[in-house]
């Protein structure tokens, strides 16, 4: 294998932008404390007493677990496609693609395309199902017609693995780029992230959440178009003068158009696409998105809108990233000690954040990093809600009570779960601080696509699948995932400090998937229990309810 | 929901068509993805000095950039193709074929 080492840091630094992590592992070494930040403050403020606000309104509006769960199926097309934007672009994709496009070029504009191709897919394969066979959370599905408590047991674990790790990273890269923004505390950035998302949660519910997430989604596109409208005016609107200028300066010349390292192994570039594309379509947040819109005809629109805006964002942070190569690479303002081409200010991720205040001032410095914040609270809400879901609703609500609990008990249960992960997440936010957590979401991916998507997919593609080979494929795919994981890079060499890893790629998907799918077909196959025999019966009528809405959880009535 | 309502549904061969028509639509689409993004991906990786191509004289536009925002493009026309047949021609299909089996059961 050609540069190993080299192929492997830069898909690490490929998969840990997938979250705020990217911004915490880079940060760690480099944040220091900035001097408090008034005007982004200001902004902050506003948005949060706004989504207070908003919660306020959300909390007369959830009564029911279907309210608190999914908003009571009222959200249409269009606003859940704000939604899942805003649930699917975390900081890091303001800020570490933008680095990443500022240093490496056309390597970060592919990288956006792997990041944007599961959208389709999702929609072509699962979205109508997903709508049509679900209630409140992707267990609803998994275990329609096979053991409820053996496989909304496994499916809740799994979730519950996917949420926490995807929840700490995101704490601990939230706690890094606040320190950074808006020169707070680390130890107080966590604690007001984890009390407002547990504002947010427990007493707005779904509602809350979505609103936050739409708000955040549509500052996040107003905050982009306005930086990279700036930047370009600065080079006459023309792409030809930006592209020539930026080739002139930059360290890879006219290679900056070139495919660099990023892909150039195909084996880790096929397990990161693999991996970037189901890994999307197994997280539970993203999942419990389709259950909130009236009917599969808006679950189709979401992704319509989602996919339109993520294209779009995507598009305005690489040319972001091309006119910081000019705009802030060449000022010396925003290096250390003002040595061009030395260290940026505030790390590599800051990029963007020096290009808003190079084309727009402290007050657009304000605004980009009042999104950022934005940002981050609205993903973490959302998974802690999914989190809460596969706790109350899963765990409690159809294993332990098998259904009887009444819909208050539920509901405090749901509510209580929220506290729990809001805490467990500020503590390991906590107790990371000072650690790589980069492989916190390659793990989270990973098992969100080796454990949830494989069964899920099967659950409602094929006939054969049975209690025992569900069981099977997911335990199987979830453990192989970690296994990897933790043989990989990002844990091996980064955490534990050996020199080489045992697993030479940071992606596992390309392995644990096909084990995963491999388990659950053979256990199934040579399942001949009389439970298998009736589950395989139960799916021609839920292949009508998948393909008709016949059955399906409809809107509650308000 | 009663088992009958599916049962009936299922022997109504409008369904079948149904399932049929949208199937194959989607593999269909859904195969365009793959073989246009994973192609890329091969290219990129096999092929480096083809998507570092300038394809017009005197612009530094490579085919990587061209066929990166030719797949945005694409795929994003593709779900919109998708959920304009979706949500026109199959669920008016779906709405007969339920609505079908509702009044067989009276």
């Amino acid at each position: 294998m050609m540069r190993p080492t080299l192929l492997a840091r830069l898909a690490l630094a490929a998969t840990s932008l997938l979250a705020t992590s990217a911004i915490a592992s880079d940060a760690i070494s480099q944040t220091t404390k900035q001097a408090i930040n008034l005007n982004a403050i200001g902004m902050f403020v506003v948005f949060v007493l706004l989504t207070l606000g908003i919660t306020y309104w959300a909390a007369s509006r959830t009564k029911s677990t279907a309210d608190f769960y999914t908003a009571g199926g009222g959200i249409t097309g269009f606003q859940n496609g704000l939604a899942i934007a805003g649930d699917y672009m975390s900081a890091a994709t303001l800020l570490g693609l933008t680095a990443m496009m500022y240093t490496q070029g056309v390597d970060a504009y592919i990288y956006m395309i792997a990041f944007f191709v599961g959208w389709p897919v999702i929609l072509f394969l699962m979205a109508e199902r997903l709508r049509n066979l679900g209630k409140f959370t992707f267990a609803d599905i998994t275990s329609y017609r096979l053991n409820q408590g053996k496989v909304r047991t496994m499916a809740a674990v799994s979730s519950l693995i996917v949420v926490c790790f995807y929840l700490v990273a995101q704490m601990v890269g939230a706690g890094q780029l606040i320190k950074l923004l808006f020169g707070l505390d680390y130890g107080i950035a966590l604690v007001l992230v984890g009390a407002l998302m547990m504002v947010y949660v427990t007493f707005g519910g779904m509602v809350a959440t979505t609103w936050v997430q739409i708000i955040k989604a549509c500052m996040l596109l107003f905050g982009g178009t306005v930086v990279v409208v700036l930047a370009l005016s600065q080079f006459g609107f023309s792409f030809e003068e930006l592209s020539a200028r930026a080739m002139s300066v930059h360290t890879l010349g006219a290679k900056l158009f070139a495919p660099g390292n990023l892909l150039a192994e195909p084996i880790t570039a096929i397990s990161l696409g693999l991996g970037l594309m189901f890994g999307t379509a197994g997280l539970p947040h993203i999942l419990m998105r389709f259950f909130t819109v009236t009917d599969a005809k808006e679950a189709r629109k979401s992704v319509l809108f989602a996919s339109g805006i993520v294209a779009y964002f995507f598009n305005v942070v690489a040319l972001m990233g091309l006119a910081a190569v000019i705009i802030v690479g060449q000022n010396p303002e925003f290096f250390e000690e003002g040595q061009i081409g030395g260290k940026i200010i505030g790390g590599g991720n800051m990029v963007a954040m020096h290009l808003a205040k190079a084309v727009g001032g402290d007050l657009l410095l304000g605004f980009l990093s009042a999104v950022a914040f934005a940002t981050i609270l609205a993903v973490v809400a959302g998974l802690a809600l999914a989190g809460a879901s596969a706790i109350s609703h899963d765990i409690y609500s159809r294993v332990i009570k098998k259904g009887t609990a009444s819909e208050s008990a539920e509901l405090r249960v749901s509510k209580f779960a929220t506290i729990g992960l809001g805490l467990v997440a500020v503590v390991l936010g906590l107790a990371f601080e000072k650690m790589n957590v980069a492989f916190m979401v390659a793990l989270a991916f990973g098992v969100a696509a080796s454990a949830n998507f494989p069964v899920l997919i099967l659950s409602m593609y094929w006939k054969g699948l049975t209690t025992r080979g569900a069981l099977a494929g997911g335990y199987l795919g979830l453990l192989s995932a970690v296994t990897l994981v933790v043989l990989s890079k990002s844990v091996w060499v980064a955490v534990f400090g050996y020199a080489e890893p045992i697993f030479p790629y940071t992606q596992p998907a390309l392995f644990s998937m096909p084990v995963a799918f491999l388990a659950a077909f053979v256990v199934s196959m040579l399942d001949r229990s009389a439970e298998a025999d009736a589950e395989r019966q139960a799916f021609g009528d839920q292949y009508v309810r998948a393909q008709t809405g016949v059955g399906a959880a409809t809107a509650a009535a308000h | 929901m009663s088992s009958s309502v599916y049962a009936r549904i299922r022997n109504n061969p409008q369904f079948t068509e149904l399932v049929k028509r949208r199937g194959r639509f989607v593999w269909f689409l859904s195969a365009i993805v793959f073989v246009v993004f994973y192609g890329f991906v091969m290219a990129v990786a096999f092929a480096p000095d083809l998507v570092a191509m300038q394809p017009f004289s005197g612009s530094h536009v490579t085919v990587g950039i061209l066929a990166g925002l030719f797949q945005f493009i694409v795929f994003w026309v593709l779900t919109l193709i998708y959920v304009r047949r979706a949500n026109g021609e199959f669920d008016a299909l779906n709405k007969q074929i339920v609505a079908a089996a509702w009044e067989e059961g009276k």
